[in-house]
């Protein structure tokens, strides 16, 4: 069934079909449209689910760990300065092995306040074990959330997982998406109940004890261990929804005239939209550019992405995240995935979009060019 | 006959690693005998959060929840609605939290629970300043008491996080005391019975090092407070005020023991001069002239009808 | 269940191992009133048999089953 939708509505959809036990949020702008949906679905009776309505995002994350600890399915959505607030009981949901799904509208962080989008609270879970997918339209918001649910539930996996989406370009705007039927979505989800990590009196255990620093570093190496296992859980769930939805989920990028392209934009998020136009333009140039579109951000698809820029001549990675002192995230991942390839591919890093900053082709060809001339280095797009 | 007028089963198992003489323990025991087996139990980063053992084994017989120091309201709002969707309902969801992660870093979440009305019982064990950490003030350490941070006395006022709660509207507010196991367990298998709303016990609980006091004087210390009048054993339900135990007998001045017993058995007060424990005598006569004026009020409101 | 989960168990730390001395009860004077199982933080008191039995493997030695013992049957005894 197709419904035109904001990519928040589409989550507030994919949540629906979802049937989670327990969602708790806190409002955010641009986060609000999805509790706001959500609401009137528990209201109406059409979802049926306890919606904790609490007073801020620390508490939304804690609500939903007390939840999942005792096996319900669970949601919450924040942006920005939400998940900034509600940072220390994220990791507390990853080291907990909580299977817990987290739609993320992506949202620049203050001062200066901006409500625009950035990507630099999604980058800032990067290490926390949290499975990671981005989504660049409403239709991959409402798909990406359903593969998280099936991730996350993964017994080899039992990781929270999260979908992150660009504020008011995507979160805001209206799309037609497919919505898959009930049944199919209840089939592809695993059944609820199924957990077995799940407090209860007849056996009673302890969740999250004082370790000593020999046991601690064991059960951290075990959220190590399931954050590999989700590659093939990724792989998986998303090879099986192309299969219910004709809509390729086979790898964690998408790719764009990449087959024999010698250079390559990677990046995240609706700014490829513009990048595509850039792409096709430098190709009439004469320019064998490609570009790679992050969809799984964690854990990072490093073997996939060699296998498409290995060979590469240069790679122009863009950033739509706010970061000093360092290399931008995307910048580090890519460095990773060429580190075991071919010595002569130059990695050129771009800071653009950050505040919500409008990426337009010609910025991308400027971006290409200015690579050109310098070869190698670090540069925020600032017009 | 204590022994066999107590429920015997244990929900706190031997070898448990609270210090010597530990309040908290005490309390707890008959909490959790009150509540039963089927009690669901969250801890935030406390005294409790050590107490229960070190990984692998766990102190406490119940399905067990840690959580950060600031969330133990909110785990315990989504827990509870949890269990209900998932048709456990005949159980029970205890927050046992300390009085920094209540009155301090945990009052925003138990505020937003309270107002909430989840079914939770949640008891604070008040040792009276962040004991865990190494005795320092918290927002509930008593006027006049040296703590790590406040070398020279407090100069703060005990937060009265029970009247905050009654000003909540949570259907029951209670205060409990580990020199008395009987009222512990009444007041306890009281919330239990109460389903629906958050019930909110305010514990009294006696720290040897942080109070500066023998091990074995936990007993005699909280009885004390009792006696003296400096804690209030009462229940608040349904918007009525009622004294319980030996409370109940103290609204003559005469029958409360001067609060200097209590004090002096604390190393923490032995830097207080006369006119400290002078005025400290005060500010217990004043609060219970403030109990004499609620009960007379209520009284009169009554008789109206 | 996930490793990450600890297990109820008697003897989560050797307790017993703390103290420096321990309470020794004289059953002549004792009335088993049961006010040293009612007040001992740590459990380790039984009254079975008419006879008071304390696990001395996790008492602590903290000495609150001798201060409330109203006919003063318990002794704290010096180990060490």
């Amino acid at each position: 069934m197709k419904k035109v939708l904001t990519g928040n509505y589409a989550a507030a959809y994919a949540v629906k079909a979802a049937k989670p036990d327990v969602i708790s949020a806190y409002p955010i702008t641009p986060q609000t449209p999805i509790i706001e949906k959500l609401s009137e679905f528990v209201d109406s009776g059409e979802l049926d689910a306890r919606f904790v309505r609490v007073e801020s995002e620390h508490s939304a994350m804690a609500a939903v760990i007390g939840a999942s600890a005792v096996g319900a399915r669970t949601y919450t959505a924040t942006s920005s300065q939400g998940l900034f607030y509600m940072y220390e009981v994220c990791w507390w949901a990853a080291g907990a092995r909580l299977p817990i799904v987290m739609g993320l509208v992506t949202r620049a962080l203050g001062p200066p306040w901006s409500i625009w989008s950035e990507h630099t609270d999604f980058y800032a879970m990067r290490d926390s074990g949290w499975v990671m997918f981005f989504a660049s339209s409403a239709q991959e918001v409402y798909d990406l959330t359903l593969q998280a649910y099936r991730v996350a539930e993964n017994s080899d996996v039992l990781l929270p997982a999260m979908v992150g989406w660009d504020a008011f370009e995507v979160s805001h705007t209206f799309e037609p998406v497919d919505l898959l039927d009930e049944n199919v979505v209840k089939d592809y989800l695993p059944p609820k109940g199924g957990r077995t990590n799940i407090l209860d009196y007849e056996e009673p255990a302890s969740l999250g004890n004082l370790a000593y620093p020999d046991d601690y570093i064991k059960i951290r190496h075990e959220l190590y261990v399931a954050s590999k296992n989700a590659h093939r859980a990724i792989r998986e769930s998303g090879e099986l929804f192309t299969k219910i939805s004709n809509r390729d989920y086979s790898k964690p990028f998408e790719c764009y005239r990449c087959e024999d392209a010698k250079f390559f934009y990677v990046l995240m998020g609706s700014i490829a939209g513009e990048a595509f136009e850039a792409v096709d333009y430098l190709r009439s140039k004469g320019v064998d550019i490609g570009l790679v579109r992050v969809r799984v951000y964690r854990p990072f698809p490093y073997k996939e992405l060699a296998q498409v820029i290995g060979d590469a001549k240069g790679v122009v990675v863009v950033n739509r995240a706010s970061r000093f002192g360092g290399f931008a995230p995307l910048t580090e991942d890519v460095y990773a995935t060429l580190r075991d390839c071919g010595a002569e591919v130059r990695v050129f890093e771009v800071v653009a979009g950050v505040g919500g900053v409008d990426v337009i082709k010609e910025d991308f060809v400027g971006m290409f060019r200015e690579f050109e001339k310098r070869k190698k280095g670090s540069i925020w797009w600032v017009r | 006959m204590s022994h066999k007028v107590f429920p015997k089963e244990e929900y706190i198992l031997k070898g448990h690693a609270a210090c010597p003489g530990c309040g908290a323990t005490i309390l707890l025991r008959y909490v959790l005998k009150a509540l039963g087996k089927k009690t669901y139990m969250i801890i935030p980063a406390s005294c409790s959060s050590v107490i229960a053992g070190p990984y692998p084994k766990s102190a406490f017989a119940v399905p067990l929840l840690h959580i950060a120091f600031a969330a133990s309201a909110s785990a315990a709002s989504g827990m509870v609605e949890a269990l209900e969707k998932l048709g456990k309902k005949d159980v029970n969801v205890l927050v046992w939290a300390g009085d920094g992660g209540t009155v301090d870093i945990g009052l925003q979440a138990l505020s937003g629970a309270a107002e909430r009305g989840h079914n939770i019982i949640y008891v604070c064990y008040d040792n009276e300043a962040y004991m865990n950490t190494g005795i320092q003030k918290s927002g509930s350490t008593p006027y006049k008491a040296w703590t790590t941070t406040t070398p020279l006395g407090n100069l703060g006022m005990k937060k009265d996080l029970p009247s905050i709660m009654v000003a909540h509207r949570v259907p029951y507010v209670a205060t409990i005391n580990p020199a008395y196991p009987n009222d512990i367990v009444a007041k306890l298998k009281k919330a239990a019975s109460i389903r629906g709303g958050l019930k909110y016990i305010h514990a009294f609980s006696p720290c040897p090092p942080g109070w500066r006091f023998d091990s074995s004087l936990t007993v005699k210390v909280a009885r004390l407070a009792v006696e003296t009048g400096v804690f209030v054993l009462y229940e608040w339900e349904k918007g009525v005020f009622r004294l319980t135990g030996p409370s109940r007998r103290l609204l003559d001045k005469s029958k409360r023991k001067p609060v200097r017993e209590y004090l002096e058995l604390q190393g923490r007060f032995r830097h207080l001069t006369e006119a400290d424990i002078e005025e400290i005598q005060r500010m217990v006569d004043e609060h219970w002239k403030e109990i004499k004026e609620t009960l007379e009020r209520q009284e009169r409101e009554q008789k109206q009808f | 269940m996930s490793e990450i989960y600890a297990k109820p168990s008697v003897g989560a730390v050797g307790a017993g191992s703390w103290r420096f001395e321990k309470p020794v009860v004289d059953m002549e004077k004792c009335i088993l009133c049961g006010l040293c199982w009612l007040y001992c933080p740590d459990g380790v008191i039984e009254i079975k048999e008419n006879l008071v039995i304390i696990d001395y493997e996790y008492c602590k030695g903290c000495g609150v089953c001798a201060a409330e013992c109203p006919v003063g049957a318990i002794n704290m005894v010096r180990e060490r």
